[in-house]
């Protein structure tokens, strides 16, 4: 086991070109490690082979448990905790309680998915100077990260494969595992 | 490389790249603040300090400091309240669902859309506080087991509704508008050194920009947008039903969740349009912030307010149609009574008649006309929560019971407190964070950026 990885990094100027780089490179069978990008590139997760992201079905099962805890939360109280004569109406009225229901469905279903977003994605605020192969990619460069080990192209093969797929420059890092 | 579409007009002029985005949005986060946002932020603690003074004494010595009698129960509180979450909703809609309707001219706009509808719920709320009369027991509005043998809240009460709605939607935007910040903050990071970096380097939660995280993030953003949506529509809905559901000849009226909500996003679009437009002079953000968006805002504003005219319209005719005495009167004395004619004729003169200039395209792009009339709009607004709330209450079914409300220092004052705390927020803000989403911005540039000019 190596205490070092060893990192081959193509910068591009343009999303476009970063894409069709993307599309090249997976047909010459490099395997990328990720790529890092100033702004969402519409289909760069497809390109990847990135599976869609599960965090609408995780929204969904939050919002599940709001709507249910929101029905249990006021049938609960005024159907048989303390159940209250207004007016003649009924204990449990379905249609007021659609407002709680409501809004409780969407809370959940908003902070339990940011949430999860959060955890899953190891974003906090505490701990960590987040690891960046390249500072200039929250500026205007687009990267595509290799790592060499696992790829059987060596570095000069893979750096002349940056440049022609229109790379303004390739880099190398070597990166210390913890 | 950059294409300008021969069909749509640019929404970045000057010909910007991406890092010229960068550059032009972070440099007021990195410069020292400028001698007017000194001034302004000075104003804006002053005003606060005073408008502190003044909510104090209320929560101190009770709502008896403002003009309420025991007719009129509700006055500028309520109004003051109804003004800023009506307010507030335009930032929602700007980043929602014309997100949803794949409408890029709101990245340049969206930031400071949400930032304001952030603060001015905050402004809403401290109205809700203030007339419960005994702030500190306001938690007593929650479901919360109790010392009264489980006697819980009225879920049938809207103005129950009301305390999830509200809270629901502060929630709700501020950990939207959080998540938008979130890749900007680490573009302000990579920039930054020393402490600067450590504090931006918190904010940004170690945000990497990877494609994984950015298809995560793209998720949430449409799930948030999807919930926001329905959230919004239903907020002022649900403040409506705090007239709507109860008996009062003027409150009583099926046609208020739309009507509610046109005026809100009328008023949100005013207030955005004011603040956009000093904040793009101050800044020098022309580029970003142009004619363009403006014009864009000012359709939403001849649409909604045309709704509002309806909607007023419309009550009108129900009020004679419905054979309701106590309902005609109302409406009659409301245009034409001794008390607050004067009211309801602002009313109709700021919301219905002025906004309907903006059918000529000059208008509709005049920096001057749009900044005098979004601030026309916004009295208007006022005015119209005002006859709602303060001229139904005043004739009681009770002739001996009629009154007429006067506002006190203090109704004055509370009021000055919630404009103190929204600029002293909303420039702390613009000083310390994008006020464009600069992300979002970057992903249209190469769509919709002017051509740099060949000279």
């Amino acid at each position: 086991m190596s205490k070092s990885t060893n990192y081959i990094i193509g910068v591009f100027n343009d999303e476009d070109v970063l894409m069709d780089a993307v599309s090249t490179l997976k047909s010459s069978g490099v395997k990328i490690q990720e790529a890092y990008t100033p702004f969402p590139v519409h289909g760069l997760d497809d390109a990847l082979g990135y599976k869609p992201s599960n965090l609408p079905i995780a929204a969904f099962l939050f919002g599940l448990t709001g709507t249910i805890c929101a029905l249990l939360l006021t049938i609960g109280t005024m159907g048989f905790d303390w159940p209250m004569d207004i007016g003649g109406k009924p204990f449990v009225p379905l249609p007021h309680f659609i407002p709680v229901t409501f809004e409780l469905t969407i809370l959940l279903a908003s902070l339990g998915m940011v949430a999860t977003f959060l955890i899953i994605s190891n974003l906090k605020p505490w701990g960590h100077d987040p690891f960046m192969f390249d500072g200039r990619s929250t500026d205007d460069k687009f990267l595509i990260v290799i790592d060499l080990d696992k790829n059987k192209m060596d570095k000069v093969a893979l750096t002349n494969l940056f440049k022609q797929t229109g790379a303004s420059e390739v880099n190398s890092k070597i990166v210390e595992n913890h | 490389m950059q294409v300008t579409s021969p069909v749509r007009p640019p929404l970045v002029t000057g010909g910007k790249t991406v890092s010229d985005v960068t550059q032009d949005i972070s440099r007021h986060v990195e410069n020292k603040p400028t001698k007017l946002w000194i001034m302004a932020f000075t104003l804006s603690v002053i005003t606060l300090c005073y408008g502190s003074y003044c909510l104090w004494t209320t929560w101190y010595k009770g709502i008896g400091m403002w003009g309420l009698n025991k007719t009129i129960g509700w006055a500028w509180d309520i109004t003051n309240f109804v003004w800023w979450v009506g307010i507030g909703h335009a930032g929602t809609l700007i980043s929602a669902i014309l997100l949803l309707f794949r409408q890029k001219w709101r990245t340049s706009i969206n930031r400071a859309a949400e930032a304001m509808t952030i603060f001015a719920v905050i402004c809403a709320a401290s109205f809700i506080v203030a007339h419960m009369g005994r702030p500190w027991l306001a938690y007593w509005a929650l479901p919360l087991p109790n010392a009264f043998g489980s006697l819980w809240v009225n879920f049938n009460s809207p103005l129950v509704w009301d305390v999830f709605a509200i809270s629901t939607y502060f929630t709700v935007s501020l950990v939207f508008w959080y998540i938008g910040l979130v890749p900007d903050f680490a573009t302000i990071r990579e920039r930054a050194t020393g402490v600067r970096r450590v504090a931006y380097g918190a904010l940004s939660l170690g945000w990497d920009g990877s494609a994984k995280a950015w298809q995560r993030y793209e998720a949430v953003s449409l799930v948030l947008a999807g919930c926001s949506t329905p959230l919004v529509l239903s907020v002022h809905t649900i403040v409506s039903m705090d007239f709507a559901t109860s008996v009062i000849p003027g409150w009583h009226a099926t046609i208020f969740p739309p009507y509610f909500v046109a005026g809100a996003i009328f008023s949100g679009f005013a207030m955005v349009l004011t603040l956009m437009l000093i904040t793009r002079v101050v800044f020098r953000l022309e580029d970003y912030i142009t004619v363009e968006h403006m014009e864009s805002m000012n359709k939403v504003i001849v649409l909604t307010g045309s709704i509002v005219g309806i909607a007023y319209l419309s009550e009108f005719f129900i009020a004679w149609y419905s054979h309701v005495p106590y309902e005609s009167y109302t409406f009659i004395n409301r245009a034409f009574g001794d008390d607050y004619w004067w009211a309801y004729w602002s009313m109709m003169t700021c919301n219905v008649i002025s906004p309907q200039l903006f059918w000529f395209r000059t208008v509709r792009r005049s920096i001057a006309w749009t900044f005098l009339l979004s601030i026309v709009v916004n009295i208007g607004m006022w005015f119209e929560r005002f006859v709602i709330i303060a001229t139904s209450l005043s004739r009681d079914f009770i002739p001996s019971s009629w009154a007429y409300f006067s506002p006190t220092l203090y109704d004055i004052g509370d009021y000055l407190f919630t404009f103190g705390l929204f600029f002293t927020l909303f420039l702390l803000f613009a000083k310390f964070f994008p006020v464009v989403n600069m992300a979002e911005v970057k992903a249209i540039i190469k769509s919709s950026s002017a051509k740099k000019d060949t000279k």
